[in-house]
């Protein structure tokens, strides 16, 4: 099995804490996070002491860290899930991987432990084609290649910006879709990674991801938050959010964004049919994004993350915000994000 | 645990035919025998019609040969290519199927990782039944295979999907891989079974293999022209690129889908890459020019037809491409026949226009 040259000190992995005992995940990871240095971010809603088990190089950011760095006015933006995108905003690495603090290593079709790290640092080390379909899926994958038909002079690829992965056992279903089928768990292992082509949109789930933070870290956005937001994966829509407008912007700079392997597993936790009963403004109002997102074209003169991010509050503000003032919340947020980042990067 | 009990898939005797191109023997169809026998055949018969291409005993059939090709379409079958696999199309146009399902002479059943034989047809099938979802990407893929779903964030307006009107299956052991990357890599084989099913999203350009496809007829039949080709063609091993292009080109603006993945065939000849050099080399140019005309290629929103789309395309073809090489003229000029043939041969009247047996 090749192994991707992974520079250790390349690579930061920031995990958004919602529980306070981590000493079980923690230890799940070992043989696959001991060699990289970890950034762990308290939700600052959760109480407790964090509990990590000894052997790890990590820092550890609460509430306080949050509110000396953003100001506690900015600091809203932190809560919940979107804890870890302040775990985004500390790392100094060029790659970042992230992950659910519910999800340990999967297994492979051969029973190995997959290793999330190589197989996300050798997506994001690899070109993407997202600009032409190969049917045999990745063609950078040894014993794949392009198939009769691509054209030549796309066969370069371009750098991938974002590896989203996928989960084995409870997969990243929505409330509706888990209550009515409470049984269905993923256990099919498909082995392939592909890019998922210019102008397609996805559902980016943040429970298992990796990014080229130097890239096109302040595009993933902490700017959307439901009003009955709760602490489960069900319940929230940042990461959805973030995706679009990841991807959009991925695709304005001429990135690849990939999706498939590594699969990591997740396990139970809450209950679909409770989290059904919150208030869904936000879920509804998704679906009004959707063929904005489709359409939205960037100005040429966006050409780094942060203006791409700007750029985008502002139409966001102008079309989505006239209707709904949810997204002048979330433009907002986008604009503060980008004020909060650049200040951190030049302090 | 409740059990999840599955329906299952429709054979679909009376509705599809199996279109099958050949030039030397059907000896492959004895291993395809437990999943093909309840089907009907039409046999393509490309080469020297003067040639016996025996049909294993027990299938029910029909053959043309370029004889009845020319019986058949008179004038008109200078469309149909000579001498190259494109002839294929040729069925699809005499078909009275709903369903098509096209493979390679020498494509045999393959094995899923339980060690398995793979019933490719039935896999096809399920594909064509069940929608497509060429306007989000679904990270799980088919979310209509059992054991799947839509993810969190897919937008619930768009989980009834579109209908599916092309189901592209994959190979493994010999790769479908172009000549330049048949000499580089000569003993690179396919291992890797990839348990997926998905949908090519709109607006996104693929490279369809015709070794192991199906379609709907009724859908997009008419976009299936798998082009001029072989004999008196400057170019070759391009047939089906250009049927898929077409096809894909009308499929979003219909809002059909285009699947991908599953099933697999075990594609047992490497043909010989010297010569697939000599037949692509024009191809691998005039892709360069062919792959942004069919990426901004767009049609008028009266074009609600497939005959319409496709008529459209061939006058776009010959505005465009004809200033690439002569051969885009002669190309656009058949896309026409080839409209007018399959209406012709399709209209309501009783033509009669049985192959030579």
């Amino acid at each position: 099995m090749s192994q991707a040259n992974i520079m250790d000190n390349e690579v930061d992995i920031v995990i958004g804490a919602l529980h306070s005992d981590l000493t079980i995940f923690m230890n799940e990871w070992r043989p696959v996070f001991s060699r990289f240095h970890l950034i762990i971010v308290k939700d600052p809603d959760l109480t407790g002491e964090i509990q990590i088990p000894e052997g790890f190089n990590v820092d550890v950011y609460t509430r306080s860290d949050i509110d000396r760095v953003v100001g506690s006015s900015t600091s809203i933006l932190f809560s919940g899930y979107s804890c870890r995108y302040f775990g985004y905003l500390m790392s100094q690495k060029k790659y970042v991987i992230s992950i659910d603090d519910d999800c340990i290593p999967a297994k492979d079709n051969e029973g190995s432990l997959v290793d999330i790290v190589v197989q996300h640092i050798t997506n994001l080390t690899t070109p993407a084609t997202p600009f032409f379909f190969n049917t045999l899926y990745d063609p950078y994958r040894k014993g794949a290649d392009f198939v009769r038909g691509y054209p030549f002079s796309l066969r370069e690829g371009v750098t991938c910006a974002l590896s989203c992965g996928l989960w084995l056992n409870l997969a990243d279903y929505d409330a509706p879709t888990q209550a009515l089928k409470p049984e269905l768990r993923n256990s099919r292992y498909v082995d392939a990674v592909l890019t998922v082509p210019v102008r397609a949109m996805l559902p980016l789930s943040g429970i298992n991801i990796a990014f080229d933070r130097e890239l096109v870290g302040p595009a993933l956005i902490p700017a959307l938050k439901l009003a009955g937001e709760g602490k489960f994966r069900w319940e929230t829509m940042e990461d959805i959010w973030s995706g679009m407008c990841v991807k959009v912007i991925s695709d304005h700079m001429g990135l690849g964004v990939k999706s498939g392997l590594p699969y990591v597993w997740r396990n139970e936790r809450g209950n679909a049919i409770e989290s059904l009963k919150k208030e869904w403004e936000g879920v509804k109002l998704m679906e009004e994004v959707v063929p904005f997102f489709q359409a939205v074209r960037l100005p040429q003169s966006a050409v780094t993350a942060e203006d791409c991010v700007v750029e985008l509050a502002k139409i966001v503000k102008e079309q989505l915000g006239q209707s709904y003032p949810m997204f002048v919340r979330a433009a907002e947020a986008m604009v503060e994000w980008i004020k909060v980042w650049k200040a951190v990067r030049s302090g | 645990m409740v059990g999840t009990s599955v329906a299952p898939t429709p054979l679909l005797k009376d509705e599809l035919d199996i279109v099958i191109p050949t030039i030397r023997n059907l000896d492959f169809l004895e291993m395809w025998r437990p999943f093909f026998q309840p089907y009907h055949l039409i046999i393509v018969q490309d080469g020297d019609p003067s040639r016996v291409i025996k049909v294993p005993e027990g299938f029910d059939y029909e053959l043309y040969n370029r004889n009845d090709i020319n019986r058949i379409l008179g004038p008109k079958a200078s469309c149909i290519s000579f001498k190259d696999s494109a002839c294929r199309c040729f069925g699809y146009m005499v078909s009275k199927k709903k369903y098509i399902y096209t493979i390679d002479d020498d494509c045999f059943v393959a094995k899923d990782p339980s060690g398995k034989d793979i019933n490719a047809l039935e896999q096809h099938i399920k594909n064509l039944l069940c929608p497509a979802t060429p306007f989000f990407f679904n990270t799980l893929y088919d979310p209509y295979r059992d054991g799947a779903d839509f993810v969190r964030g897919y937008p619930f307006s768009l989980r009834e999907g579109a209908p599916t009107a092309v189901s592209h299956g994959l190979w493994l052991n010999i790769p479908d891989y172009d000549a330049p990357t048949q000499l580089v890599k000569p003993r690179e084989r396919n291992t890797r079974y990839v348990d997926a099913v998905l949908t090519i999203p709109k607006g996104t350009l693929f490279p369809m293999c015709g070794m192991n496809l199906a379609f709907d007829r009724e859908l997009i039949g008419p976009a299936m022209y798998f082009g001029l080709m072989g004999d008196g063609q400057p170019i070759g091993r391009y047939d089906d690129m250009w049927a898929g292009w077409c096809t894909k080109v009308i499929c979003d603006h219909l809002g059909l889908g285009v699947k991908t993945g599953l099933p697999y065939i075990w594609h047992s000849k490497a043909s010989n890459p010297f010569v697939n050099l000599k037949k692509e080399y024009k191809g691998i140019y005039w892709q360069e020019e062919l792959i942004p005309f069919f990426q901004s290629a767009t049609l008028p929103k009266d074009c609600t037809t497939v005959q319409n789309c496709y008529i459209e395309l061939s006058k776009q073809v010959k505005a465009k491409l004809g200033k690439v090489d002569e051969y885009f003229i002669k190309l656009a000029d058949a896309m026409v026949t080839w409209i007018e043939a399959w209406d012709e041969l399709n209209s309501t009247s009783d033509i009669p226009k049985g192959p030579a047996k």
